[in-house]
């Protein structure tokens, strides 16, 4: 039951051939019987669930019809969830129950779907291992020697293990298409604007967006048709026009044109990955597509340029952890200083403390026109290389990253061996287009993922060219070794 | 970027960084603005500096009252209150 | 050595809207405490602002009020600081690109001179919560209530020279908040708050001298005493060859003193960045115009009016064109009784004396307009005395009923029946034989001086009710007859 994906499920709740109580507590004994090897759940909320689903199964009686009726799923530790612990990833909000829902958790509340849990994830989004979580590492599916990539880790390795048919995610660098490679699965980060961010812990609030990671394109589809909405509660969120994305994914591959950035194959990435990249290239253009070389010039400097913004934007996102309204607070705090530093100081790890660190630096009187400033310049002459690129293509393709899945503690002690990590992944982010990473092959038994990036509002696009490449093949049906 | 600058910062920011990680956290973040520092490298002249990836404008709200008293619920998740008050130690002007 | 005084404000408007600036709780004044803080007020983990247009109309009507360019493309930017009354840790505030920018005002002063004063720019803003210190164990207790109450924090150029001219642009920036109604004005609650600039330099010197700043000066009587004592605490500082600190000092309105700030010592680095939550605000000239359009009537064109309607000197009219509240409650005294001067006499005589003597502010008079007509018209068809008006305006302030009722029920009237007062002044004169008989002695030019004696008591015996006219006449015939 759980090799079924979420348009299989919905099919056969809809037949009648299970009910949503059944699927569920399929899932919720999965979980409870092979999460202790993968950490990927922060809580699993089975009564909830169960009550959801019989709900649900009320609903499909009386005839409704919605696709993610009674279809269980996960949310990341970062959407808000009325009544449910909220963690983040940090000791900070051990403890916080949210008294409201994220606009993305009311949506799919709204379509009837089934909440399994919520899963693990790198403290704050910040890191792209899942090692910074202070609920422990999350392990990958593929080899558990290895991490599943970060932020959003939890998620990608619930959906890889089969624990969950889909789950939630975000991405501010990297931090759904990154894991979705190294765990061998499907992953869309939409435009940003699309999903609404109300209720989404900010972690950079010009970069986060949210989206979906399931094991087929198909699904992505179903999810991020729920996902995406209008909220004028987010003022960045934009008005534009829903569409079905289910709706092209049998469009041709004939007469699109896929570049291919140079900077994206340049020192630095493993051959493996390359060689599988480079032959799903070879199948989109065997099956019709047009293969175009293009330059992204700025790239080599989307990396420096995050560094700045999203630490930036997040040292002032997290000063509302002060210990006075909600989650962790010092004992005895003996003035309102020492309330605050050890509050803070003990809340916090050591990865969010850097990038807060560094945040503050980069906006301190005297450094904010040499790093916040020229940052933000940077980051429009990166969004610059796009619009040129997509007047001549209609999509750009590479991997999603430089190699496939590494071993825990193998990047050291040095966070900036650790943020290359999301070198081809962060310019979208700069940018604010659509990505996608789906799996294109292995290396040394562990996944490759191929990166897709769209124009502003292509998810559909991008939607129609993974589900045409997964037509014609099988890696994103692989399982690791021990998934039964 | 030396320990007594980091103290600043941290001060700034509200964190209390271990002596004993001090010296680990000031060579990481050295590394990290050395990883920034490329972007001086940059030609950026007469390049608009891009807040947002959309250039979309603010919507505004209409001045009607949504949001009902709900303080036992909020207030049921606050580490210290009193009377209605979130407690802190004191706050001396 | 002769100084010089500098003066620049900064004055925080709260806005007269119904909700927050970000946010939709209601911002009632006197609401228990985070009754009306939201989870965006509270700064909840994944809530985001949402700018509230009316906060944006008042501030344009602001703008255009003091002459000034209108920002068309506005900016949030965050001000990072930590301090327990501000639940995100940052102020969502405007910087380099404001609503308001440059313009001015100008003020009359006494013996008719008058004085620009320009205004650098306004720019919006939320207010923070309060700290409130009664003790609760040794610990502080935050009401976020008024977290996130929008604001218009107006900068001047520092351009006045004395505590008289602050005080005048004060009261005028006073003015003209009400009269636009974008902010309720009332000072004790806190929705006006002034913060005071003030440096000194000897004579003739360009160069300005080191300035504080005092925060926290909630009434026009508080701003004049404490600009009095800084200045002079400076002057005194620098003549005994010292330096000024450039610091920030607390005014306490309790003790009339002001001490420097513990917790703004430390040299702060607020590290503004735009707000990435918010997007820029855009404003065209359709709707600066429609603004224009809808804004009402302000205090320098009710003054002229004033004077050019009703007759009012220049000085009645400024005082009762300076408020919103109080003009609608003249002119709706004048309109109904008929006669401005009476009315403007009034307002600014006995109901301003009331209404200082309880600290009332004229929404809460206890009489009416209507009232007070009522009274006018019967000083005017002389049913009353103009002291005996004053009896009848007292007892209708205690809530005594109306003009006429009071008149009836106390027996008041005038007494303008000439039998009547023939009989008292014949009383008069038959119980003062002495008297009558000096008077008829006297010098002509003395005798008006001693009819003086008569007149008071022939009132007496009236109990003041008698029509002081007629009494004149008919005691004069008598005296001299």
């Amino acid at each position: 039951m759980h090799n079924l994906t979420i348009a299989e499920i919905s099919q056969k709740l809809k037949a009648k051939e299970f009910s949503s109580v059944e699927v569920t507590e399929h899932f919720l004994n999965r979980i409870e019987s092979l999460d202790p090897n993968y950490n990927a759940f922060i809580s699993v909320t089975r009564e909830q669930a169960l009550a959801q689903a019989r709900a649900a199964d009320i609903k499909l009686a009386a005839g409704d019809t919605h696709i993610m009726c009674g279809v269980p799923f996960s949310h990341k530790d970062i959407f808000c969830t009325d009544g449910v612990k909220t963690t983040c990833g940090s000791k900070m909000l051990d403890n916080f129950v949210p008294p409201y829902n994220a606009t993305v958790v009311e949506n799919y509340l709204n379509a009837g779907a089934v909440m399994l849990g919520k899963t693990n994830m790198d403290e704050f989004a910040m890191g792209s291992s899942n090692e910074t979580s202070y609920f422990g590492a999350v392990k990958n599916p593929w080899d558990t020697n290895c991490v599943p990539g970060g932020s959003s880790g939890g998620s990608a390795a619930s959906v890889a293990a089969r624990l969950t048919p889909g789950a939630t995610a975000s991405d501010t660098g990297g931090s759904i298409r990154q894991p979705a490679a190294l765990c061998g699965i499907t992953g869309i980060k939409p435009t940003y604007g699309r999903v609404s961010r109300w209720g989404m812990i900010a972690f950079a609030s010009s970069l986060d967006q949210g989206g979906v990671m399931t094991r087929t394109a198909k699904d992505s589809a179903i999810m991020l048709n729920v996902m995406a909405s209008y909220d004028s509660k987010d003022s960045t969120c934009v008005d534009q026009p829903l569409e079905d994305y289910t709706a092209n994914l049998g469009d041709s591959l004939e007469g699109v044109t896929i570049g291919i950035p140079k900077e994206y194959f340049g020192e630095g990435l493993n051959p493996g990955t390359l060689a599988a990249v480079e032959a799903a290239i070879k199948l989109y253009e065997a099956a019709g597509a047009k293969i175009k070389s293009i330059s992204l010039p700025h790239t080599g400097l989307s990396v420096p340029a995050y560094y700045v913004i999203a630490p930036a934007e997040c040292s002032a996102n997290l000063s509302r952890f002060d210990g006075v309204r909600y989650g962790y607070r010092c004992d005895n705090p003996k003035d309102l200083e020492d309330l605050y530093k050890r509050s803070r100081g003990e809340g916090f790890g050591d990865e969010v403390k850097r990038r807060i660190l560094v945040g503050t630096y980069c906006l301190s009187a005297g450094y904010y026109d040499a790093y916040y400033g020229k940052a933000q310049q940077v980051r429009r002459l990166i969004k610059q290389d796009f619009d040129d690129a997509f007047k001549q293509v209609d999509v750009i393709m590479g991997p999603t990253s430089p190699s496939p899945a590494f071993e825990f503690g193998s990047k050291g002690d040095d966070p900036v061996a650790m943020y290359l990590e999301d070198i081809y992944t962060i310019a979208t982010n700069l940018a604010g287009l659509p990505g996608m990473s789906i799996p294109c092959g292995m290396v040394d038994n562990k996944p490759v993922g191929l990166q897709l990036i769209g124009n502003f509002f292509a998810e559909a696009k991008l939607l129609n060219l993974a589900h045409q490449f997964q037509q014609r093949t099988d890696f994103h049906q692989q399982a690791p070794a021990d998934i039964a | 970027m030396d320990v007594s600058e980091i103290e600043k910062l941290a001060h700034l920011a509200r964190l209390n960084i271990n002596d004993e990680t001090i010296d680990e956290t000031a060579k990481s973040i050295t590394g990290v603005l050395a990883l920034v520092d490329q972007l001086q490298a940059a030609n950026t002249d007469g390049t608009a500096p891009m807040a947002h990836p959309l250039d979309a404008i603010q919507k505004l709200r209409i001045d009607e009252v949504s949001e009902p008293n709900q303080r036992e619920r909020f207030q049921a998740i606050a580490p210290a209150t009193e009377d209605g008050l979130y407690l802190v130690p004191k706050v001396i002007e | 050595m002769e100084w010089e005084t500098v003066i620049g404000l900064e004055i925080h408007v709260q806005l007269a809207t119904k909700t927050k600036i970000f946010s939709g709780s209601s911002i009632t004044f006197g609401a228990e405490p985070n009754t009306q803080a939201c989870a965006i007020d509270l700064a909840m983990p994944g809530t985001l602002p949402s700018p509230n247009e009316q906060a944006f109309r008042f501030a344009t009507m602001f703008g255009l009020a003091v002459n000034a360019e209108i920002g068309k493309r506005s900016v949030f930017e965050r001000k990072n600081y930590f301090y327990p009354d501000l639940p995100k840790g940052y102020q969502t505030t405007q910087l380099a690109e404001p609503i308001v920018g440059r313009g001015y005002v100008d003020l009359q002063l006494e013996g008719g001179r008058t004085k620009r004063v320009g205004i650098h720019h306004a720019h919006l803003e939320e207010d923070a919560g309060k700290s409130l210190h009664e003790d609760y164990h040794g610990m502080s207790g935050i009401d976020l209530n008024r977290a996130g109450t929008p604001l218009i924090e107006v900068v001047t150029d520092p351009d006045m020279r004395t505590s008289e001219e602050a005080v005048a642009f004060a009261r005028k920036l006073h003015s003209l908040v009400t009269s636009l109604g974008i902010c309720d004005g009332e000072m004790s609650q806190g929705s006006m708050r002034f913060d005071v600039n003030i440096s000194v330099r000897p004579k003739g010197q360009e160069e300005l001298g080191t300035r504080t700043e005092t925060k926290n000066l909630n009434s026009f009587r508080f701003m004049e005493r404490c600009i009095h004592q800084e200045v002079e605490r400076q002057i005194e500082v620098l003549e005994d060859g010292g330096t000024i600190k450039q610091e920030t000092r607390l005014y306490d309105g309790d003790t009339h003193t002001a001490r420097s700030m513990r917790s703004k010592e430390e040299a702060n680095d607020y590290r503004y960045f735009p707000c990435p939550d918010l997007l820029p605000v855009i404003i065209d000239d359709d709707y600066i115009e429609a603004v224009r359009k809808m804004l009402p009537e302000l205090p320098d064109a009710r003054q002229a009016r004033f004077e050019a309607t009703f007759g009012l000197s220049n000085y009645d009219a400024g005082s009762l064109s300076a408020d919103a509240a109080t003009s609608a409650f003249f002119e709706s005294t004048a309109a109904a009784c008929g006669d401005a001067k009476l009315a403007a006499n009034w307002v600014m005589g006995e109901v301003s004396a009331r209404l200082n003597s309880e600290e009332l502010s004229i929404a809460a008079a206890k009489v009416s307009p209507e009232q007070l007509a009522g009274l006018i018209v019967r000083i005017k068809d002389q049913t009353i005395s103009n002291k005996i008006a004053k009896t009848v305006f007292e007892a209708m302030w205690d809530g005594e009923g109306n003009a006429d009722e009071i008149i009836e029920a106390k027996g008041l009237k005038q007494v303008s029946d000439s039998g009547a007062l023939e009989k008292i002044v014949d009383e008069v004169i038959a119980n003062n034989s002495a008297q009558v008989e000096n008077y008829r002695s006297a010098d002509e030019s003395k005798r008006p001086k001693m009819l003086g004696f008569f007149v008071g008591q022939a009132m007496k015996a009236s109990r003041g009710q008698a029509n002081p006219q007629q009494l004149n006449a008919i005691l004069l015939a008598k005296l001299e007859g």
